[in-house]
């Protein structure tokens, strides 16, 4: 599924990412709040679900060629960090719903993670 | 991309990380893995060097009271060191044990400290050496091989 559709499917908001961004395809997903975690297991091209709203998120985003990062439970990082995923071309989204709930839907949707 | 460079580059790369200055972590991570882009160099290759200065370079702005990361790129190898002046590590083989943290609530907060910093640049390096005293500082230096033929620092 896209990423807009992504949007559609968690009731998520759009904090930053242009339309072109936004038809990016999601199939590999990860879901986690370590930035260590996030630098062994995350793969390129993964949307990635966290709660955390720091400047490192996107670093390691960036770092590990993530294609997107959804930020739940309502959270929304500060504008330098939403201008940070801009400048790198790293759309984010915050939805309102929480972990376990977008890792499910997301599931049902074909969405899956990757085996490391 | 390439295995290795056909050239000597003989590029260093320094940065300075003061005590808490989290934020460089990342942003060494992140100009080291555009430098080596320029170069052409293979993206996991890419990917392990930044991942062992993201790590490395937390472990001086968590633990240190300064400190800095030096990067060579040599043409089979790059060699990434930090040397700080801190508290220093008492027990390295514990502080390699996944898990084994002495990080802050400030810094878990923060999705640091998970006590996997030193494990993931074992895994990301082909050789590891780290010295450390304590109330001193640590030294360490971390190889990545283009061609990831062998280890040449022994893992301490």
């Amino acid at each position: 599924m896209t990423l807009k559709e992504v949007q559609t499917l968690l009731e998520a908001n759009i904090l930053c990412g242009d339309d072109e961004c936004l038809q990016r395809e999601v199939r590999i997903c990860f879901a986690c709040d370590l930035i260590s975690e996030m630098l062994l297991y995350l793969k390129p091209h993964s949307l990635l679900i966290t709660s955390l709203t720091n400047a490192h998120v996107i670093h390691t985003a960036q770092v590990m060629d993530a294609k997107s990062i959804l930020f739940v439970g309502g959270r929304r990082p500060d504008p330098s960090v939403i201008a940070s995923g801009e400048q790198n071309k790293i759309p984010l989204l915050t939805t309102p719903l929480l972990t376990f709930d977008c890792c499910g839907r997301l599931y049902e949707n074909g969405v899956r993670g990757e085996k490391h | 991309m390439v295995d290795s460079l056909t050239y000597t580059p003989k590029i260093t790369l320094e940065f300075e990380i003061g005590e808490k200055d989290f934020f460089i972590a990342g942003e060494c991570a992140s100009r080291v893995k555009k430098t080596l882009q320029q170069l052409g160099l293979k993206q996991d290759v890419i990917k392990r060097i930044a991942i062992i200065i993201y790590e490395a370079a937390m472990n001086v702005a968590i633990h240190a009271t300064s400190g800095r990361l030096i990067v060579h790129v040599d043409p089979d190898a790059i060699t990434i060191l930090t040397q700080d002046i801190g508290a220093g590590i008492e027990d390295i083989d514990l502080a390699m044990k996944e898990g084994y943290s002495t990080a802050t609530y400030e810094i878990r907060e923060m999705g640091f400290g998970a006590g996997m910093g030193l494990s993931n640049i074992k895994q990301c390096s082909d050789g590891l050496s780290i010295e450390s005293k304590v109330g001193v500082g640590t030294n360490l230096e971390a190889k990545v091989f283009f061609r990831n033929e062998k280890k040449a620092v022994e893992d301490t």
